[in-house]
């Protein structure tokens, strides 16, 4: 496997001129826009990682009138802060993003979904998106963007849940397919894709996708922006080189004692620090919308994975059976084995109940429970029993 | 209780008498008055031309489009894992110390609300709350309780 050395990149947040940019893309054909993000490789940097150049296509490919570009930007996985500072300080290339999308698939409207959390951004982000709209109109463009807001749930953050709260009711994820590719909001060709995804496709579309794939692995190109937490002494933002190992991470992060990073955040999964040199981060090894927590030897492994079950509980939308009860039996049965309640075996059970869910739950949200517990039991049982 | 007639009327005026605009009648009515009553739910519902229970079924799927009363402040703390370990009990303790309130409670005056909440995106400066839509980071209880005793001057 290809392995990279830590890098700090600076393409997200480098100052460009947008006006520049877009008149490029303006000038672009649709299947040119398509190419270049074909030609780049980049995936969607919310989590799932779909590649971005074949979700524009297939919409693209969709024959309507009308069609739709989403910004997801409920970011709610816990240890995820990026889509906020990047919204904060680069909306126009978020916005930019959306309109280059637009022309790529042939839509002419544009939707951010802000989660709830994030309201406080608006009275800044309004008067930037007027003087954006301004601009675009200018070059020559026939777009027009608006945001939605989120009221607290993180459920809202999967596509099609979205799309159900865009529309005015309860976010509960709907049957795929239809893909959001062919029926998506309103039940409208759709492409959905992340705040930094929209960012990074602008940068494609400036630079070219050469540079882009200059960074990176093959299964992972380019960089992307990681959160991090937890137990280091330099929290925060940062844009990082794909193709690191988790131990390259930790001895640039780690504060010396650090004894468990959690990538990908509560969906996500547990390295324990025997795995942090074989770990890759990235799509070959442990994939991450940019959540990376740092444990160090102080913490209790029980009571972090306590915290993601309670979240979980709460956060399922309670739809599907698998995922509703699932969650709740994860939570009840770890508490029981801790307490002694039930032998050290009950956790054989329960990791049963965790595949059942990967392969019954409806959604992402109940399908990724199983990672972080089959994770965190798997390394740190005596911590879950004792 | 509050009336809430107008202010539907208004909302629905501004988004349009569509499904698509619940959502942001009801985000209308809750930062306005905190929370929705059953009375507010219903004068949506006749507004739009939909089953009050399908108001009631949306509000409640929400974490934020609150259907118990709520004071004017609601402070959310952040319970998930970074806060958790940064210090989220104290700043619990803290609150609950001066408003005298146990988490998920008013006080009497209906000025706060205290609840704890999923992860609100600030897990590099953790601990972190939410006052209504305003976040604060890095809290100590000193910082807290100072942020509090100026929300009560108000």
């Amino acid at each position: 496997m290809e392995n990279k050395e830590l890098t700090k990149v600076d393409l997200i947040f480098e100052k460009i001129d947008n006006t520049e940019v877009l008149k490029k893309a303006f000038n672009m054909t649709q299947a040119g826009i398509i190419q270049d993000m074909l030609d780049s490789g980049l995936k969607g940097r919310g989590g799932a990682g779909f590649p971005t150049g074949l979700k524009w296509k297939y919409t693209a490919a969709e024959n309507s009138p009308d069609k739709y570009v989403v910004c997801n930007a409920d970011e709610g996985e816990p240890g995820t802060f990026k889509d906020r500072e990047i919204l904060d300080r680069v909306s126009n290339k978020v916005h930019g993003g959306m309109v280059i999308a637009g022309k790529a698939i042939g839509a002419k409207k544009g939707i951010v979904y802000l989660r709830g959390e994030y309201r406080y951004l608006l009275p800044k982000l309004m008067p930037e998106l007027e003087a954006f709209h301004k601009l675009i109109k200018e070059i020559g463009f026939d777009f027009e963007i608006e945001y939605k807001m989120g009221s607290g749930a993180y459920i809202c953050g999967e596509e099609s849940a979205l799309f159900e709260s865009i529309e005015g009711r309860r976010g509960e994820p709907r049957n795929k397919p239809p893909y959001p590719t062919v029926s998506g909001v309103y039940g409208k060709p759709t492409s959905i894709n992340n705040v930094e995804t929209l960012v990074t496709a602008m940068m494609i579309i400036n630079h070219g996708p050469q540079k882009f794939i200059s960074y990176g692995t093959k299964d992972s190109r380019g960089s992307k922006v990681f959160s991090v937490s937890g137990d280091t002494p330099t929290p925060g933002i940062f844009e990082l080189e794909l193709g690191m190992t988790v131990l390259q991470f930790v001895d640039e992060f780690g504060d010396g004692d650090t004894k468990a990073v959690q990538v990908g955040g509560a969906s996500g999964f547990c390295v324990p620090r025997k795995k942090f040199a074989e770990t890759i981060i990235g799509f070959e090894g442990v994939p991450t919308g940019g959540s990376m927590k740092l444990f160090n030897s102080s913490r209790s492994m029980y009571n972090v994975l306590h915290n993601y079950l309670d979240f979980f509980a709460e956060e399922s939308c309670g739809q599907c059976t698998p995922c509703r009860v699932g969650c709740q039996q994860l939570l009840k049965g770890v508490e029981k084995v801790k307490k002694g309640e039930a032998k050290s075996t009950y956790l054989n059970e329960l990791t049963k109940l965790a595949d059942t869910m990967k392969i019954a739950a409806k959604c992402g949200l109940g399908q990724s429970v199983g990672n972080a517990f089959k994770s965190i039991v798997g390394n740190f049982r005596e911590e879950i029993i004792y | 209780m509050y009336q809430v007639g107008n202010l539907v009327r208004e909302l629905s005026d501004k988004h349009g008498r569509v499904r698509e605009s619940l959502m942001p009648i009801l985000q209308g009515i809750v930062q306005k008055h905190n929370y929705l009553t059953d009375e507010a739910m219903v004068e949506v519902a006749r507004e739009l031309d939909i089953s009050a229970a399908e108001v009631y079924g949306t509000a409640s799927f929400y974490t934020f489009l609150e259907t118990n009363v709520k004071g004017k402040y609601v402070i959310r703390v952040c319970k998930t894992i970074t806060c958790s370990m940064k210090g989220k009990s104290d700043i619990i303790q803290t609150l609950e110390d001066i408003l005298k309130i146990r988490v998920g409670e008013t006080t009497t005056d209906r000025q706060f609300s205290l609840v704890e909440t999923n992860c609100i995106g600030w897990c590099h400066k953790a601990p972190a709350i939410l006052i209504n839509e305003m976040p604060y980071t890095e809290l100590t209880p000193e910082k807290v309780s100072a942020i509090i005793k100026d929300y009560m001057q108000k």
